[in-house]
């Protein structure tokens, strides 16, 4: 761990402008994640800005029915608030699905999305990561890779988005809500996180000195039909080798609007919209269902290892989807998949 | 054979259990002294090639850093071979860290950073820079079979496989029934909770105390003064409580030879803890890949066994262990060839990891077994059955005792064996395919030399001492029960004393062995203070024991007493104040009897019932029940005994599921080396365990009819669960760990 200095911000505007004139800050929320990385000298940050203290703990209702999670509510506390658990089960469900207590207790709302990926060679500093040190190369392709990307990886970088929150996210379509030197604005879920392309060191599309404040959930619930079934190498405490969100509104045995969000298997939590778009109107049943998943994975690619990431994520797309349209959603603290 | 059972073979909580839970038990890491430095390792990233150059002046100049040592500067240390070479050291060249610019593995020590606080010394260390010339490293098993060799010296006479007997391939290929397979095991890797650390402390008088993480403070004493030719009597090791070790332990690591060299450098005590991913280098279970080939007859007896393995080694060392050997001797077979190579790779040692060697063979054998019960179309626990044997077939000798019928039928009926439908995929609930596995375990009832003091004080109060150790497995506990029921005394009256090389002499803790020493040792120790005191009875005017002889008296609350009759007795404090003795201590020296040695062979025996659920389209299996029934002799403590049981199954069922190091074979680096990348089970993985310990007489595997209890638990696991994935989806999957692709690409998946 190198030396670096330690600020405590007692307001988001504090927060924001000492991470603004600060290239190498850094904003400790949890630390779950951060305080790791800078033992094993994977981040360096020379400045430290605590926010803990700021007040964003809160999770409000919206007058649509929605609701406003701060940035600094804990995973525990936004997985276990009546209001998400009746409004938003999906989400509640997906954060049980991740880490275990101890740490979804300290991991906060807004650290849950800018963590960074479990790729092994972004964590060792001994390999080359184009992530960690651009321009480096990629340690993974031709490496160990059986827990990497298999849609929309770059020659640069295979790494995968760790979370299983953000996979809730985004098929929940949540806004993100930012504050920089700027300003506050609005960032949609899916334009949050990015794919590596020829800068895999930017996991998200917040700019310099902005923070994330809150998380908005809006709009349709999916409290009747959804799920989230995460696969892993063991029960517990494992990162997902792919997860599936699936949300549905369904009408007469008929999808009305269909929401799917992969994890595990991208640099970000994977939707195509187009490609849920183009089931309204079909049928609820078996045969729709491999539509969609062979559909959600077209362009899939293996990089060896990890070749059979594509047929589990197919199964896990079907099994997800026949949990959702049939109202039982995985109960996390099941050990069979339903 | 103990008479009685008043204290040992009950379920006693461990007595030093208080002091572990409310964090008052020091490990070696947790001791302090003024002044104290804190040492911390740097080590290569590159399996094989040489350090061109080490830069340490920008580390240097970190606050706080006292002296960074390379092999540029290293204080002189013995150079041969022989003076590194610990109790259970393994042919070959033992690592002499920094000693000179030579890199063998992936890992190794390059440089020690010595500084006043932990963190400046890591930090530290971060800011060297090494230049590396790498060589292009060899890493994979499968490709280095080419270079195999038979080990030239052997590690310890027995560990070579028995010569053929009968003609195993002719018999082979006359036989109706045939299998052959090869099966693959990937490297595991110790993680025990406790890092290994040692804390040195030099005193003014010249003389050296040391707290090592170690299964044995002796082999690490006399290692290091060796070393570095310290007078023995100057130094004192200690491990007076170890978190976990499985083997880890055995052998001294390099954090032992930093901490003395640079307290001795210094002149100032120096602890040197290692951080978590360092231990991915130091000790592991050897990569191995096997090919077992068995025949039947029509009734399914066996006819042939051929079992080869070749297991990885270090280019310095040649680590060697017992794979094959069980093959020999698990069944009755007239036709056995067993052979073991090794080949090495640009890595670390690897050493013994619980059941060494046996987790390895037995995981193959069991799972060929399996495999030869479908082609004979047979129960797979009927063929085990009607193969028994109750002989060793691989020394021609007879066996102490063997009551794995007892177990077969016992665990058998726990598990509901009966109701098992034979077809693979026969089985079902929901979405899960339903498959039951079962498999022997087999491992040896060793003794090894041992001795122990024992005192008794007039007031009734008892000292136990002993260099034993006790790695978690209740070595506290079962030393106190049994020198508590030799003296009629409570428990709670017994102090026990281990962990000190001061201490009276015993051998690591392993191989399953120290109940039965130094539990002997304990025993035989509290017999003679009975002498002594009979002797002094017999002194004393109207002594009821005027024409005693030892075997008929006991100690019972306090007075000794004639067994046949506990009316007539003398209480212990008049017999000492009558003779002038406030305390009486013996000393024993025991060992294994070779009369016995020589006619029978002793070993614990184990089945293992896995049941195990799979998500038919997923491919998610969960192991949802195990009954391991065990026959280990005489059970001192049947709580400690069936932790240490449960342990080992939890252990196998992540060698069958999940314990993999993931080596990079273009650079030779393993890259999951932290526990959250290296798969462990979790309390989720572990549905019910059920642990049976069956009746088993024996008065030859020990004197005290115990035969240990460390390593049976994980033996037949892995290959149960793997048979159970067989039952549960007709798909063969013989490379371990069984993750979620092999499941997925196996044949009945698609």
């Amino acid at each position: 761990m190198r030396h670096f200095s330690y600020t405590r911000a007692e307001t988001v505007s504090d927060a924001v402008e000492a991470l603004a004139s600060d290239p190498q800050a850094q904003i400790l929320a949890g630390g779950t994640n951060l305080v790791d990385l800078m033992k094993y000298e994977v981040m360096r940050p020379a400045a430290i800005i605590d926010i803990n203290r700021l007040p964003l703990r809160d999770i409000e209702d919206l007058p649509n029915g929605g609701l406003r999670i701060g940035a600094l509510a804990s995973n525990s506390a936004v997985a276990y608030d009546e209001r998400v658990k009746e409004r938003y089960p999906l989400l509640s469900s997906a954060i049980l699905a991740g880490a275990s207590p101890q740490l979804r207790n300290a991991a906060t709302s807004g650290g849950n999305l800018l963590q960074r990926t479990r790729c092994y060679y972004f964590y060792d500093p001994a390999t080359p990561c184009n992530k960690r040190e651009p321009g480096s190369g990629c340690g993974a392709i031709g490496g160990v890779n059986r827990i990497h990307a298999i849609l929309g990886a770059s020659d640069h970088c295979i790494a995968t988005h760790p979370s299983d929150m953000c996979v809730a996210l985004a098929a929940l379509s949540a806004v993100v809500e930012v504050e920089g030197p700027d300003g506050r604005h609005d960032i949609p879920f899916a334009e949050f996180h990015r794919l590596p392309g020829d800068h895999p060191e930017r996991d998200n599309t917040l700019g310099q000195g902005e923070i994330v404040t809150a998380i908005r959930l809006e709009g349709n619930h999916f409290a009747s039909h959804h799920t989230y079934l995460k696969l892993r190498d063991r029960r517990s405490y494992a990162f997902a080798l792919v997860s599936v969100a699936a949300a549905m509104e369904v009408a007469d045995d008929k999808i009305v609007e269909l929401r799917v969000a992969l994890g595990g298997v991208a640099h970000k939590p994977w939707r195509d919209f187009l490609a849920e778009a183009e089931f309204a109107g079909e049928a609820v049943d078996e045969v729709t269902f491999r539509r969609i998943a062979q559909r959600l994975l077209t362009g899939a690619k293996g990089q060896g290892q990890n070749d059979f990431k594509i047929p589990l994520a197919e199964k896990a797309i079907v099994r997800a989807l026949r949990q959702a349209a049939s109202g039982r959603p995985q109960d996390q603290a099941v050990k069979a998949i339903q | 054979m103990l008479n009685s059972s008043k204290v040992v073979g009950l379920p006693l909580p461990r007595i030093d259990g208080p002091l572990k839970v409310t964090g008052r038990a020091p490990y070696a890491a947790e001791h302090f002294a003024p002044g104290m430095l804190q040492g911390y390792a740097l080590c290569s990233t590159i399996a094989t090639g040489r350090i061109a150059e080490i830069d340490t002046s920008e580390a240097e100049r970190m606050p706080g850093v006292v002296k960074i040592y390379t092999h540029e500067n290293r204080p002189k240390a013995a150079r041969r071979d022989e003076k590194w070479k610990d109790e259970v050291a393994v042919p070959g060249h033992p690592l002499r860290p920094l000693e000179n610019d030579r890199i063998l593995y992936d890992g190794q020590p390059v440089a020690l950073v010595v500084a006043e606080s932990f963190e400046a010394a890591r930090d530290a260390a971060a800011l060297i820079r090494v230049r590396y010339e790498a060589g292009e490293p060899h890493t994979d098993l499968f490709r280095e079979q080419a270079n195999s060799y038979v080990p030239p010296v052997l590690r310890a006479k027995d560990m070579a496989p028995p010569s053929p007997r009968g003609n195993a391939e002719a018999a082979f290929a006359q036989a109706p029934h045939q299998i052959s397979a090869e099966y693959s095991i990937e490297g595991e890797y110790h993680n025990p909770i406790e890092l290994f650390g040692t804390t040195a402390i030099p005193a003014e008088d010249g003389s050296l105390m040391i707290h090592d993480k170690s299964q044995g403070s002796q082999n690490s004493h006399d290692t290091i003064c060796k070393i570095f030719g310290l007078n023995p009597d100057k130094v004192t090791v200690r491990n007076s409580f170890v978190g976990g070790a499985f083997g880890s332990g055995l052998r001294p690591k390099h954090q032992l030879f930093f901490a003395v060299m640079a307290a001795l450098d210094l002149k100032r005590p120096v602890k040197v803890e290692m951080s978590r991913s360092e231990m991915f280098y130091l000790t592991w279970r050897p990569s191995c890949i096997q090919t077992v080939s068995l025949a039947a007859d029509e009734q399914g007896r066996l006819q042939s066994v051929m079992h080869h393995a070749l297991e990885a080694t270090s280019r310095y060392e040649d680590y060697q262990e017992n794979v094959v050997n069980w093959s020999g001797l698990a069944y009755k077979c007239d036709n056995v060839t067993m052979s073991y190579e090794i080949a090495k790779l640009d890595v670390s040692t690897p050493g013994d990891m619980r059941a060494p060697g046996a987790a390895t063979g037995i995981t193959a054998l069991e799972a060929a077994m399996d495999e030869l019960a479908y082609e004979v179309g047979m129960d797979p626990l009927e063929l085990r059955v009607i193969n028994f044997v109750h002989r060793d077939q691989n020394q021609d000798k007879e066996i102490t005792s063997k009551a794995l019928h007892a177990c077969y039928r016992e665990g058998a009926a726990r598990f509901g064996w009966s109701e098992r439908s034979h077809e693979p995929r026969s089985m079902r609930e929901g979405n899960e395919l339903i498959g039951w596995g079962v498999a022997t375990g087999i491992w040896e009832a060793q003794m090894s030399p041992a001795e122990a003091r024992v005192s008794l004080s007039a007031e009734g109060k008892v000292v136990v001492s002993a260099a034993a150790s006790d790695i978690g497995t209740g070595t506290y506990t079962i030393l106190g029960q049994l020198a508590a029921e030799t003296l009629g005394v409570a428990l709670s009256e017994v102090a026990v004393e281990i962990g000190d090389s001061r201490l009276p002499t015993t051998s690591v803790e392993g191989g399953s062995w120290t109940a039965a020493s130094s539990g002997t040792a304990v025993q035989v120790a509290g017999r003679m203070i009975i002498a002594t005191l009979l002797k002094h009875a017999r002194k004393m005017d109207n002594s009821p024991f005027a024409k005693a002889t030892e075997d008929q008296v006991e100690l019972s609350d306090g007075r000794l007493v004639l067994e046949a009759n506990h009316q007539l007795g003398v209480a212990v404090s008049d017999i000492m104040g009558e003779a002038g003795l406030t305390v009486i201590e013996e000393h024993a020296k025991v060992e294994p009897d070779k009369a016995i040695q020589k006619k029978y062979s002793a070993y614990t025996h184990s089945v293992v019932f896995v049941e195990v659920r799979v998500d038919e389209e997923l491919g998610q299996v969960r192991v949802t029940r195990v009954v391991d029934a065990v026959a280990a002799g005489r059970i001192l403590n049947p709580k400690t005994a069936r932790s240490q049981v449960l342990g080992g199954v939890v252990m196998g069922i992540g060698m069958a599921l999940e314990e993999e190091g993931m080596v990079d074979h273009r650079t030779g680096r393993i890259m999951n080396h932290n526990i959250a990348e290296y798969h462990v089970p979790v309390h989720a993985d572990i549905e019910d365990i059920e642990v049976i310990f069956v009746d088993e007489d024996d008065d030859k595997a020990s004197p005290i009819g115990v035969k240990g209890l460390g390593e049976i638990g994980i033996l037949g696991v892995a290959a149960a669960v793997s048979n159970a994935i067989f039952h549960a989806t007709g798909s063969r999957i013989r490379s371990f760990p069984i993750t979620i692709d092999k499941i997925l690409e196996s044949e009945t998946m698609q």
